[in-house]
């Protein structure tokens, strides 16, 4: 069974339906642990050191957030620059993230379809998310595909149980499976 | 009867054994005095040798109803008043009606004249505000659906006792003077000077309320004698209760009148603390009485007829009940514990039929008929509850707990308590209620209350310290207590009586400094905020500023350094208990020093933390 770390990031939790439903659907999972950042750290003072003691204690991490404007919210990007060390994470002696997996659960306003060439945001999904999965290249990890719930500005309830249902079979595939099959993109 | 101490000793031996046996059996305290009363009075132990001796007592201790209304009065501010107007006017006046109604077609039918026939209808559609108030106490359900429909009931009942006092005169056959306990100086007088002086009297009340008892209680607080202030509020019962006696009226709805306007003062809780055992230890006795003065002799010559006509007056009153309530959208279970609730004959009939009495409506047969039946529907009435939460409540409960009680926020008591209004509890409670959140706020400067309730703060007068003030203050209900007050001698009250009586309430602390923090955090408390520590690290972060730092990075170093700060006081916390007593504290306060200060050397703050530093990476490619 494998241990999974859930990074959640959001500004304002209480305002949003599509992520309560998601973490609601992945709480009180056996080897689960959700770090609720804007609850840990409202004044952005990340401890460096416990985030680096639960990441080394888990085998799959999952950036969880809302996308805003084609990126992370800036306390996920906050937990990056400072706990992502130069020594620990990368660099010389930087091997303690090394073999581990790590994706994106994004949840964005627009749906699915508007991520693409021809759509109104004119890049791919794949494309915007290309410094997560760098960070990652650099950190010797396992970049699986993203995960995705779009349009939330206008998803219908039953929907979004729907792919939260989705999600939850996703991480508890990840814990449980023997082998995780997913393509994955590493430093060879 | 022997003297007054064996006299008292008998009714308190009497109370205490019954009341014990009755709360221990689960079963409410109101049986338990009934049966006191029954075991003292007339037919048992004699002690109260007649049924008058017992009338008497109840007179005495009808002050306790007067008691508890204006104690209800003070919970019930104008605006909730307001707010209840569709419980109070639709279910309350619904009820009277509709029971007096049926009543009183039952009655003729039983070949009863019209005039007895009203006086007893209109007498028996009150409910017992004390056994159905004090019942759903205890059973903790006042915030319920039906507690809270029972209490509009109750509240026009009360109301309705005007004009039923008022109708009653009307219907006396033979127009007869007031014997001389009803008596009253107004007698004299036409009846529109009568009606002028009632509406007089009434204003009295309101402009006392208003004006007079705000600054009486004031001055009287201001002496911080605590006898002093629980005579003044005894004065401000008994007055009240005097003048409503001269003119006639129902002392229990003046007192009522004036607790409502009362409702909003400073010193609402204090008021409520201390009244309280006056009025439980009077409306205990009165129970008692109206245990005594159940006429045995009466029943015992014909059962069936007095059991009966208990029953079926009960019935009636149930039946009505239910059908308003199953109108009002009450589920099953609900509706049954409102309309058995509410079935039982109220205190306020002894009044009404010793009036009619007097007036000669009733004869002295009818009048002990009435007596017995409303004396054995309320001492019915704890038991039907008991039965029906026994048998029926558990069986239908199972079908119907599912759904989920949607109530008004009539009630609702306040989340936070923060005891102590200065410039530092005014800060919290205005950022609280900036955010929406209203605390119940205890100061006990009466100035400052003053001034603060000018400024539309809801503050009332109390340190906190003691428990019933706490209580009635909604300890039980809140989540949180602020103590805002910088005294460690009183911190270490609150919390011992808090941990004592209120274990689930979360207790932030104020401390004045370092030590205080010691020994809160002795007694085991872990919001301790001492007062000085963010301000002077913001002071501390604004000189680094200007000196040249960039305020990011102070910022980040202070957050760090607050956190040292609030790490250090644990690890030195243990420091301090092994040399107690034994170093002075000054010299201490010096030792503990030196130790934070050695610490702050030895840690290199800024050296720790190479986020967004390059240097490292700078180094390594050379």
């Amino acid at each position: 069974m494998r241990k999974i770390l859930v990074l959640f990031a959001h500004p304002k939790y209480e305002h949003s339906d599509a992520n309560q439903t998601l973490i609601n659907s992945i709480r009180n999972l056996e080897n689960v642990q959700i770090r609720d950042l804007y609850e840990l750290y409202p004044d952005f003072n990340i401890n460096i050191q416990e985030e680096q003691e639960a990441l080394f204690e888990h085998e799959v991490i999952i950036w969880q957030h809302p996308l805003y404007w084609y990126s992370c919210p800036p306390l996920l990007k906050q937990w990056i620059d400072l706990v992502l060390e130069y020594g620990w994470a990368y660099g010389p002696g930087g091997i303690f993230l090394k073999n581990k997996y790590v994706f994106n659960a994004i949840t964005s306003g627009g749906a699915k379809d508007v991520y693409s060439s021809e759509g109104r945001n004119r890049y791919s999904m794949e494309e915007f998310l290309r410094p997560f999965e760098q960070t990652a290249y650099l950190c010797n990890m396992r970049y699986l595909p993203y995960f995705q719930l779009g349009g939330t500005h206008r998803i219908s309830d039953s929907e979004l149980q729907g792919v939260a249902g989705v999600y939850r079979n996703l991480i508890l595939d990840l814990r449980d499976s023997e082998e995780i099959t997913y393509p994955y993109i590493q430093k060879s | 009867m022997e003297s007054f101490f064996a006299q008292s000793i008998i009714y308190i031996v009497a109370a205490i054994i019954c009341v014990l046996i009755t709360k221990r059996l689960g079963m409410s305290s109101i049986l338990g005095y009934l049966f006191a009363g029954v075991l003292i009075g007339p037919y048992l132990l004699k002690f109260i040798t007649n049924e008058s001796e017992g009338q008497d007592i109840m007179h005495g201790t009808e002050f306790g109803v007067v008691m508890m209304l204006f104690l209800i009065g003070l919970e019930l501010e104008p605006k909730n008043l307001w707010k209840m107007k569709d419980l109070i006017l639709n279910v309350g006046l619904s009820q009277v009606l509709l029971t007096a109604l049926v009543l009183f077609g039952l009655s003729i039918g039983l070949g009863v004249s019209w005039n007895v026939s009203l006086a007893v209808a209109l007498s028996m559609a009150l409910s017992s505000t004390a056994i159905v108030l004090q019942s759903l106490k205890e059973k903790n359900q006042l915030d319920s659906k039906e507690g809270k429909m029972s209490f509009g009931v109750l509240l026009m009942q009360d109301i309705a006792v005007i004009p039923i006092l008022a109708i009653l005169p009307l219907l006396a056959i033979v127009p007869s003077m007031p014997t001389a306990d009803h008596a009253n100086f107004l007698s004299d007088f036409p009846s529109w000077v009568q009606t002028l002086l009632i509406f007089g009297a009434i204003g009295v009340v309101i402009l006392l309320g208003r004006y007079a008892f705000g600054p009486l209680l004031h001055l009287v607080v201001k002496t911080r004698l605590r006898e002093l202030f629980v005579a003044a509020a005894l004065l401000i019962v008994t007055g009240i209760a005097f003048l409503m006696e001269i003119v006639g009226l129902s002392p229990a709805l003046g007192t009522f009148l004036a607790g409502v306007i009362l409702a909003n003062s400073p010193y609402k809780h204090a008021l409520e603390t201390d009244l309280e055992p006056f009025k439980g230890l009077l409306l205990g006795l009165f129970f008692m009485a109206v245990g005594a003065t159940i006429n045995f002799d009466l029943i015992g010559a014909d059962p069936i007829k007095v059991i009966s006509l208990t029953l079926g007056v009960m019935a009636f009153k149930a039946l009505v009940l239910f059908g308003i309530g199953y109108f009002k959208k009450l589920n099953t279970k609900e509706n049954l514990n409102f309309a058995i609730g509410l079935a039982q004959v109220s205190e306020f009939s002894f009044v009404t039929y010793s009036f009619a009495f007097q007036l000669e409506i009733f004869t002295k047969e009818t009048t002990d008929l009435l007596m017995a039946v409303t004396a054995l529907s309320m001492a019915l009435s704890p038991v039907l509850m008991l039965l029906f939460e026994k048998v029926l409540f558990s069986r239908l409960g199972k079908a119907e707990d599912k759904k989920e009680l949607v109530a008004d926020p009539i009630t609702t008591k306040n989340k936070v308590i923060l005891l102590g209004f200065g410039n530092f509890g005014s800060t919290v409670g205005r950022f609280l209620r900036a955010n929406g959140v209203e605390s119940t706020i205890l100061d006990s400067d009466p100035d400052r209350i003053e001034n603060l309730r000018k400024m539309g703060f809801k503050v009332y007068f109390g340190d906190g310290t003691r428990v019933d003030l706490l209580e009635s203050a909604g300890a039980e209900d809140a989540k949180i207590l602020i103590s805002a007050i910088d005294s460690t001698e009183h911190s270490k009250r609150i919390v011992k009586i808090c941990q004592e009586h209120f274990p689930n309430l979360e207790v932030l602390l104020r401390a004045r400094n370092r030590f205080d923090a010691y020994e809160l955090m002795e007694l085991g408390i872990k919001n301790i905020y001492r007062e000085h520590l963010d301000t002077s690290i913001r002071m501390g972060v604004d000189a680094l500023t200007k000196l040249g730092y960039r305020a990011y990075t102070v910022n980040r170093l202070a957050h760090q350094f607050r956190e040292y700060d609030e790490k250090a006081l644990q690890v030195l916390v243990n420091y301090r208990a092994d040399k107690k007593e034994y170093i002075s504290k000054v010299k201490k306060e010096i030792e503990i020093q030196e130790a934070l200060l050695g610490g702050e050397l030895s840690k290199k703050f800024s050296l720790n933390d190479h986020a967004w530093d390059s240097d490292q990476m700078k180094d390594q490619s050379k």
